[in-house]
């Protein structure tokens, strides 16, 4: 049996701003090489610190209290800072939420997405301008050129984002973390950012973990999916299955609450309160937290 | 996967050349042009003072004192704006004040954006300790009057041109710590700042390169604000005659000593304060226009 590329084991963590009120409660979960993983959850569900502890940006206010995340065996919150930072950037990239923010205003876009190339890599000026090229055509953007010498504000969104996949795939990542990377956009756009995030994790056999609470989005991307509530994993599963046959009250309501496109005036169900009641009582919290 | 779409409904990214393409909105709006213009005029004529001056801005004709500008009646023919009392030239003294006008203007905003911007950097970035005392001292800086503070320091400090700067510099640089910081702040909280650090950058190469560069566009428009505001700071120095000695014609010291006979000549008060109110709205209408058309957000 192979090892998974990420194995995370039992990670816990608190915020040291809140009290210390839990923010992940004895999360598990691997992820395989290649494998496109959902993280679905509700605000403060924990999504985005399991992002950010993977891309080592955790906030000065998240604390682990216990746990670990082996990428490739090795353990992420044990490793010395030199070493994670050869991992980051190279191993391990984002696909930031915010397309209009995620790019530096300020600087070209060749000198954005050469970055990584140049640092990681240690490119020439030459060779890093080729493989940019090369990625923006793998984007599909046209007039290469003209979109390396310009800057960000010039770019439509859709633009900006195919640039900021580009970006995270430029190094031949193993896994890519996609921070909400269609909620910016509109919903034309998304479908095909969506699909090109799909061609590019398979061109180069790529780990993907999706954070987004968009269950459409889910179906339409991802392999597995895990749900998280309060810090908790829920469940967990492979998207089909989860999607039609939910184990979980939570989850079943969550599909419930979707809209339906095949009934418009049906109108939007609401999470019942007593699911939250009853995950409430699972997890051991008194208080929902908003 | 099905059928892929290769569109992107984008229309072509002009390519411009590097400099035209920062000149080119500058010159689009018309306060930078115009203010900016005044400026470099005032600038060209600071530095060939001695070449345009019609008289030596000291030399004295007692016979010719309180002359009247060339349009009225009785005027001195070659004396265009007029004399003091002491016969002394007032276009000349007007043309050469702005050498020390400029001076100042130039010398203490510049130095005041480097502390401010310095201290402003550190406390946004890097926050915690270096935050908390950053702030505190500019709180308890703000507190001071600034023109009691000003006029303190160089009865400490000893008039002449370097105490007239440092006194700007120490009050100023606040100014720039203050917007630097709150600026900084905000910039940090932007993805782009998040995804150089998982690029695997360091915190300071992220704040010299990625940050700084859009903390920029206002700090350069605040050097020139401040460069009005050190226009005034030094006028009203030499007006409660802390600046410089009476010899070097400042505006200030020109509408002091204006002002005292403003009944006999009121050309004496009135051109310095001209050339006074002109070169400050110049420099806050050129700051305001480069916000704007600096904002590279804003650019088009």
């Amino acid at each position: 049996m192979t090892q998974p590329l990420v194995a995370i084991e039992g990670l816990s963590a608190i915020s040291t701003r809140d009290g210390g009120a839990p923010v992940l409660r004895d999360v598990s979960l691997t992820l395989e090489k290649g494998e496109v993983r959902g993280l679905v959850g509700e605000s403060g569900a924990g999504k985005s610190t399991i992002a950010k502890a993977l891309l080592g940006i955790l906030p000065s206010t998240v604390k682990v209290t216990g746990g670990f995340i082996r990428f490739e065996g090795r353990d992420l919150l044990a490793m010395p800072r030199r070493e994670l930072s050869d991992i980051m950037g190279r191993d391990i990239t984002l696909i930031p939420q915010d397309p209009q923010t995620a790019l530096n205003p300020a600087r070209r876009i060749e000198a954005q997405l050469t970055d990584g190339l140049r640092l990681k890599l240690g490119m020439s000026k030459a060779q890093a301008h080729e493989r940019a090229l090369q990625l923006l055509d793998e984007v599909q953007i046209r007039n290469p050129e003209r979109v390396l010498n310009a800057y960000p504000h010039e770019l439509s969104g859709g633009m900006r984002q195919r640039i900021l996949i580009a970006s995270a795939f430029a190094l031949n990542p193993k896994l890519v973390v996609a921070d909400e990377p269609t909620t910016a956009l509109d919903v034309t756009v998304q479908k095909e950012i969506l699909r090109l995030i799909r061609r590019m994790q398979e061109a180069h056999g790529t780990a993907v973990i999706f954070v987004t609470h968009d269950l459409g989005v889910v179906a339409k991307i991802c392999d597995r999916v895990t749900l998280l509530y309060a810090g908790k994993v829920i469940e967990d599963g492979a998207t089909a299955d989860m999607l039609t046959a939910p184990k979980h009250i939570y989850t079943s309501a969550l599909i419930a609450a979707g809209p339906r496109y095949d009934r418009p005036n049906a109108g939007l169900e609401p999470v019942p309160e007593a699911v939250f009641r009853q995950l409430r009582a699972e997890i051991g919290i008194a208080e929902r937290r908003v | 996967m099905a059928e892929i779409v290769t569109t992107t409904t984008d229309a072509p990214v002009p390519l411009r050349s590097l400099p035209m393409k920062t000149i080119k909105p500058l010159l689009r709006e018309p306060r930078v042009v115009i203010a900016g213009g005044f400026l470099l005029l005032l600038l060209l004529i600071a530095i060939f003072a001695p070449y345009i001056a019609p008289k030596d801005p000291l030399e004295q004709d007692l016979m010719l004192g309180n002359m009247p500008p060339a349009t009225s009646a009785g005027a001195e023919p070659g004396y265009y704006l007029g004399t003091d009392d002491l016969g002394r030239d007032v276009l000349s003294r007007v043309l050469y004040g702005s050498r020390i006008a400029l001076t100042v203007a130039f010398v203490a905003a510049s130095l005041s954006a480097i502390i401010g911007t310095l201290m402003g950097l550190a406390a946004g970035w890097y926050g915690g300790w270096a935050d908390r005392i950053i702030s505190r001292l500019v709180d308890i800086w703000m507190a001071f009057p600034p023109v009691l503070l000003s006029v303190l320091l160089v009865a400490v400090l000893g008039s002449g041109l370097h105490s007239v700067i440092a006194a700007i510099v120490i009050i100023d640089w606040t100014r720039f710590c203050r917007v630097v910081r709150a600026e900084t702040m905000a910039q940090a909280q932007l993805d782009y700042v998040m995804a150089a650090e998982t690029i695997g950058f360091s915190r300071s190469h992220i704040l010299w390169r990625e940050i700084l560069p859009n903390v920029a566009p206002v700090l350069i428009a605040l050097v020139s604000l401040e460069m009005g505001i050190a226009v005034i700071v030094e006028a009203i120095l030499s007006f409660v005659g802390l600046s410089l000695s009476s010899d070097i014609p400042t505006w200030g010291g020109m509408i002091a000593q204006g002002r005292q006979m403003i009944h006999q000549g009121w050309w004496v008060f009135v051109f310095p304060l001209i050339a006074l109110f002109a070169t400050v709205l110049a420099f806050n209408q050129l700051g305001n226009g480069l916000r704007k058309a600096l904002d590279p957000v804003m650019r088009r």
